[in-house]
């Protein structure tokens, strides 16, 4: 059995471990750079954040020791049973050794540049709060938005001896070996995010947002309103990216096959508010009509918005266009209950308590059942959201 | 002579109204409904004139106002600051770290001129920064530059603490939309002042013979007794001034900032407008106004892409074919076979 | 064509626009000869010899060279070069940063290239045949200008020419560089080539050519043997007139007679180019001059007392006032002026108007915040173009269009719109044309006359010996003498830079 085979490896990993001592990466030093009052003050707000998303979604934040994380909920949302069951995952992947109680479980976290948006930030800040000392975890952080970058980081922390690779990958392919290295050295990798093209073999869990689906329900919402016609300004996110596959692929669907459905301009505005302020302003200056903006983030959706409100055109609940967003930024979140837009989507960045109870099964032995962790995610619509909502889900 | 003599001095401006002149016979011939202006109303009831032109001149403002400190950088250092967008977006950031502050509710903690004035200060810091390495260390300018062109959005983020403050005051959307009871967009009119007082400045101080003296011939200078560090020095920090007039329109717009793309890429567009201008990137002679009207063809040249449908990621590439017909035009053996080829229409005609 | 003739042009035009740069000249070069090719600037020496280069193309004419039956045709210098017609320019042409050897060979067939050790060992055969004191696989830069001019020459030999242009290759050289080159020159000519000799010094013309021909205002003066045509005759035939009598300027000129003041004094100024610390003064209405071998340190005196270079040490007097100067501002500020040696990379802002090159002294003292006015401007460059008879199109015309004696008149019109006390000229004279050096040395006598002081500095000794009251002489960094008066000769100089007191 592959499993006793590991723990029989343990106690030599745990003497590393406890003879390095503890070791801080890169990540470290940018975050303390921010000053220790700065610290403290993002560490309590994004643990409430992760308390009330990880028990409003329903899915757990495992056994962790720590007090402040509730909800020892069922591990993997019950919908992502349902799917592709892979029973033996876990034994074939090389799941490493638990660390002697007590001892630090090392971390290395590789993600892309917490600036990047607000989604990115409060990633961050939720993995920066799960993976404390109090949570018995001892993290490294790297950061780039450059797949090669990442990579480096990757290969360092391997050879930093960590127990753990944490995955946020900016490109979906060019893993496979360095991940092949992780494994070869004993340490569990963990995607969150998103996924890359490489063997299911070579990572214990992904973690993952459905970006399909976050189209379908948007998009389905969106037929529910019941117009005669729909001329939708359909703003795009840089031209790749899994977010801006998923939510154009749903809309492009809908207007293949709806005849009342038509797009009167599909641009990239690359989640830039700027650029997308310019696109719907060029379609104004053009005189077209349109009744739908459909932008696949919350800041598009905001530069759009912008620009309505130069020309005078009305937008909102019972208003001449629809105003549609995704990520569900607190500020844009407000912008749905004052009745200024109509729909945003869930993008759900709180990945940590799902990845903790990952780890937290690895470390009892227990097998991983499902692969491909599917977030819980919602779309919320103006008219009935409360100001609850908008605390609770907004990042 | 004389008509000679104008034509040679008017050389430089000629060529970005010569393409100003070409895009609008362009867009005149396909669809003239191009250069219609309606006045309407805002959502606040305030009036307001719309229309592709009043696009490009909201939009292009912004250019022209940094094409001015990229000119006089250009000319005293021979080199390009890069680092112009992740500057902007660190003065956007002060001006909302001091408005809102870190957790603040989005009312107004500051008069937004505070606010303005702290984010020149912090400007003009950075860009003696960059003027302290170019001018002082003898660093290409496009490689001291690079170092904030890497760290400037994170700095940003770091000055607000990685949060996104958003500014709820209704005055502070003034500056990059309109003034109630003025229809023509407030950047048309920043860049306005700006450039007035850069004319002013250029003509009651010898800046500008300084400056192409300095850029031309650093030695000579300094046997003139110029202090041609001092000068390149002035030029970082008067791009400082610049930027910090454009991270105020930048975040006015939306009231709030994107440090990871908010003036993306501007730094390659003010550049253009400065190679546009016809000055010469590698230092020396500059027409500031030649920039300012080559900041508003490329808004010119972005608004008629957008019209036309263009995806906004195929726009580089057309700003692209633009810069390698500036080149190829500007390149002396090119010059001289049109001279050539002129004269002698001239001497059939 | 003529018997002997190597090279013959023929009623040759050439036209820019308003202006007849070449109206029928005849050229003729004949072999084992060094034909001296003489005239102002602007008279169209250059206009010939790019035309011969095929930089330009010729309007009208025909160009023979020897062993072709019909006219060359000559479109570029490739073809040129092709023809055996090779050009040695008064600017160092090669790559600085290459070495001796693959200098001479660049550019010149690959198959060479690849050879390293035979190309060097080419190289180092043709250098120690023709002399030159320089190594095939040192690098260029390390080499003097001298040498560097030599080289360029050694690589127009080993090109098989026939014709060799040196186009002002003394300029820049020192007199014993000067020796070595014509040592090379005569010896070429021994070998059968033609040599093109275009030069300002007189000197040298009678020196080392056996033919003179004249050019003035695009046309043909005539051609000389040179026993045929005394100095004076040819300064007449090149300036179209008679010309007062050179050695006589200096006692046509008042000699100021105010009171005796000391403008400017040092006291062990040192500064960091290297010359050891010393002592200098002068008086109102002085001139005086720097003179010792290029690189004896001359140049670096006057910068150490403009503050061009950092000055290190020593104490420093303005009218008997102890001040501190430590950039050239301050100089400026107290009345120094300071032409430089070389113009192009510090007195000339080549891209600027010639207005705007002439006012920008002035206007630096005068501040940042009072610019002058257009009309003011105008004013000024109106009339210093007229005092100093600046040859150009308009004060618009930028300054680095004009030709260098024009230039170095732009320059000095700079410095004197600045109203200086204590003048500093450093070579002003070098690469201008006779007419205008004489007005130099008139006009540097005649603001003596009103009080001005003024230091000279020439690589021609007799252009100093004319103007100069008093010479401090150099040696190897460091002042070793000083003459005025009687021993003002050109021997007694001579024996000082040459270090007759030290033996």
């Amino acid at each position: 059995m592959p499993q006793s085979w590991q723990m029989a490896e343990a106690p030599d990993k745990a003497a590393k471990a406890a003879g390095l001592g503890l070791r801080t990466g890169d990540g470290c030093r940018q975050e303390k750079s921010g000053g220790k009052k700065m610290k403290k003050r993002t560490l309590a707000l994004m643990m409430t954040a992760v308390m009330t998303a990880a028990s409003l979604a329903g899915c757990g934040g495992g056994s962790s020791a720590s007090a402040t994380t509730a909800a020892p909920a069922a591990p993997a949302a019950s919908e992502a049973e349902k799917e592709e069951a892979k029973e033996e995952a876990a034994t074939e992947a090389a799941a490493p050794a638990a660390a002697a109680d007590g001892e630090l479980i090392k971390v290395g976290i590789i993600n892309n540049d917490p600036n990047e948006s607000g989604y990115r930030t409060a990633n961050d800040a939720d993995l920066k709060a799960m993976f404390t000392e109090e949570n018995g975890y001892d993290a490294s952080f790297a950061y780039s938005l450059k797949n090669d970058e990442q990579i480096t980081a990757a290969q360092k922390f391997i050879q930093d001896e960590v127990d753990y690779l944490l995955l946020s990958a900016a490109d979906t392919s060019g893993w496979d070996s360095v991940l092949q290295d992780a494994q070869d050295a004993g340490i569990g990798v963990i995607l969150f995010d998103r996924t890359i093209d490489a063997s299911e073999d070579l990572y214990l869990a992904s973690i993952v947002s459905d970006m399909d689906k976050e189209g379908e329900t948007a998009v389905n919402w969106l037929a529910g309103q019941g117009l005669d016609e729909y001329k939708v300004i359909h703003i795009q996110g840089v031209m790749g990216s899994a977010a801006q596959q998923g939510r154009t692929g749903a809309l492009d669907a809908k207007v293949a096959e709806d005849s009342a459905w038509t797009l009167v301009t599909q641009q990239t505005a690359e989640w830039n508010s700027e650029k997308a302020q310019q696109i719907v302003q060029s379609v104004i200056d053009s005189g077209t009509d349109f009744n739908v903006i459909y932008a696949e983030n919350d800041d598009m959706a905001k530069g759009a918005v912008a620009a309505l409100d130069k020309a005078n055109i009305s937008h909102g609940v019972g208003k001449d266009v629809i105003v549609m967003g995704f990520d569900c930024n607190k500020w844009a979140l407000q912008e749905l209950l004052d009745q200024n837009w109509n729909y945003d989507g869930q993008c759900n960045p709180f990945q940590a308590s799902y990845i903790d109870d990952v780890i937290k099964k690895v470390q009892k032995g227990e097998a991983i059942t499902e692969k491909t962790i599917i977030m819980d995610e919602k779309g919320f619509d103006a008219t009935t959201i409360t100001a609850d909502d908008v605390e609770k889900y907004g990042i | 002579m004389t008509k000679k003599k104008m034509f040679f001095s008017s050389r430089q401006i000629f060529i970005p109204i010569a393409a100003l002149i070409l895009l609008a016979l362009f867009n005149l011939a396909v669809d003239p409904s191009f250069f219609k202006i309606t006045l309407g109303h805002n959502s606040a009831g305030d009036p307001v004139l719309t229309g592709y032109l009043m696009t490009i001149l909201d939009y292009g403002s912004e250019v022209a106002i940094l094409a001015i400190g990229m000119t006089l950088v250009t000319a005293a250092c021979g080199g390009q600051d890069i680092s112009v967008g992740a500057a902007v977006a660190i003065a956007g950031s002060v001006i909302l770290r001091v408005l809102v502050g870190i957790g603040g509710d989005g009312t107004l903690q500051a008069p937004i001129l505070v606010g303005f004035l702290a984010a020149c200060v912090v400007s003009m810091l950075f860009g003696a920064f960059n003027g302290v390495l170019v001018a002082i260390f003898k660093i290409q300018p496009m490689v001291a530059t690079l170092i904030l062109y890497t760290a400037g959005r994170s700095i940003a983020a770091w000055i607000n603490n990685n949060e996104l403050p958003i500014v709820t005051d209704k005055t502070f959307t003034y500056f990059g939309g309109f003034i109630p009871g003025i229809p023509i967009p407030t950047p048309f009119f920043l860049a306005v002042v700006c450039i007035l007082i850069t004319l002013l400045v250029l003509r009651f101080t010898t800046l500008g013979l300084y400056t192409q003296a300095v850029g031309i011939n650093s030695s000579s200078s300094r046997l003139n007794g110029l202090n041609p560090e001092f000068i390149k020095f002035l030029s970082f920090v008067i791009l400082g001034l610049c930027v910090a007039v454009v991270g105020l329109i930048k975040t006015s717009r939306l009231s709030t900032i994107n440090y990871s793309v908010i003036a993306k890429d501007i730094e390659m567009d003010a550049i253009l407008a400065v190679a546009l201008g016809g000055n010469v990137l590698s230092g020396g002679k500059f027409n500031i106004m030649a920039s300012i009207v080559g900041a508003y063809v490329i808004q010119f040249l972005t608004t008629t892409l957008y019209k036309f449908n263009v995806s906004s990621d195929a726009l580089p590439a057309y700003k692209a074919v633009v810069v390698i017909l500036l080149v190829v035009l500007s390149a002396p053996a090119v010059k001289d076979k049109l001279m050539s080829v002129i004269k002698k229409q001239k001497g059939v005609g | 064509m003529k018997e002997n003739a190597v090279l013959e042009m023929k009623n040759i035009h050439k036209s820019f626009p308003g202006v007849r740069a070449l109206q029928g000249v005849d050229f003729t070069l004949c072999k084992s000869e060094i034909h001296a090719l003489m005239g102002e600037n602007g008279a169209g020496k250059s206009t010939l010899i790019k035309v011969l280069t095929g930089v330009y193309e010729k309007d009208e004419g025909e160009i023979f060279l020897d062993g072709l039956d019909k006219p060359a045709v000559i479109r570029s210098p490739q073809d040129a070069q092709n023809l055996g017609i090779s050009t040695v320019y008064q600017e160092i042409t090669l790559c600085p940063n290459l070495t001796v050897a693959e200098n001479m060979y660049i550019g010149r067939g690959s198959a060479k290239l690849t050879n390293w050790k035979k190309m060097n060992e080419d190289a180092d055969r043709i250098l120690n045949n023709l002399g030159i004191p320089a190594k095939a696989s040192h690098q260029l830069s390390d080499c003097s200008i001298a040498i560097q001019q030599m080289v360029a020459i050694a690589r127009a030999v080993d090109m098989d020419c026939k014709v060799l242009i040196l186009d002002e290759p003394t300029s820049s050289l020192d007199e014993s560089e000067v020796e070595k080159l014509f040592g090379l020159m005569r010896d070429l000519r021994s070998r059968g080539v033609g040599i093109i000799f275009v030069t300002h010094f007189l000197d040298q013309v009678y020196e080392v050519c056996d033919k003179i021909t004249v050019l003035r205002d695009g046309q043909l003066v005539g051609e000389y043997v040179i026993e045929d045509l005394p100095r004076v005759k040819l300064v007449a035939k090149m300036l179209g007139k008679e010309l007062d009598d050179m050695e006589e300027i200096k006692d046509d000129t008042q000699v100021y007679k105010g009171e005796d003041e000391y403008v400017f004094e040092a006291e062990k100024l040192q500064s960091d180019a290297g010359i050891k610390p010393f002592d200098f003064h002068i008086k109102k209405g002085e001139v005086n001059g720097f003179t010792g071998l290029l690189g004896s340190g001359r140049s670096e005196c006057v910068r150490a007392i403009f503050c061009a270079d950092k000055v290190i040490g020593g104490v420093v007097k303005i009218k008997n006032k102890v001040v501190k100067l430590t950039k050239p501002l301050d100089a400026m500020k107290n009345g120094i002026a300071y032409l430089p040696e070389d113009r192009k990379i510090d007195g000339i802002v080549g891209d600027l108007s010639v207005r705007d090159n002439l006012i920008l002294a002035a206007q630096v003292l005068r501040g940042p915040f009072k610019p002058f006015s257009r009309a003011e401007a105008n004013r000024f460059a109106d009339e210093y173009i007229k005092l100093l008879e600046i040859k150009t199109a308009s004060a618009d015309t930028p300054i680095k269009s004009l030709s260098g004696g024009n230039q170095q008149k732009v320059i000095l019109g700079r410095w004197l719109l600045t109203h200086p006390d204590y003048l500093i000229l450093d070579e002003p004279t070098r690469g201008i044309d006779i007419g205008t050096k004489i007005e130099i040395q008139k006009l540097v006598l005649k603001l003596a006359s009103e009080g001005m002081s003024v230091t000279f500095i020439s690589s021609e000794t007799d252009e100093m010996l004319r103007t100069c009251s008093r010479l401090v002489v150099l040696r190897d960094r460091k002042v070793v003498g000083e003459l005025s008066g009687e021993d003002l000769t050109q021997s007694k100089v001579m024996e000082t830079i040459a270090g007759g007191e030290a033996s």
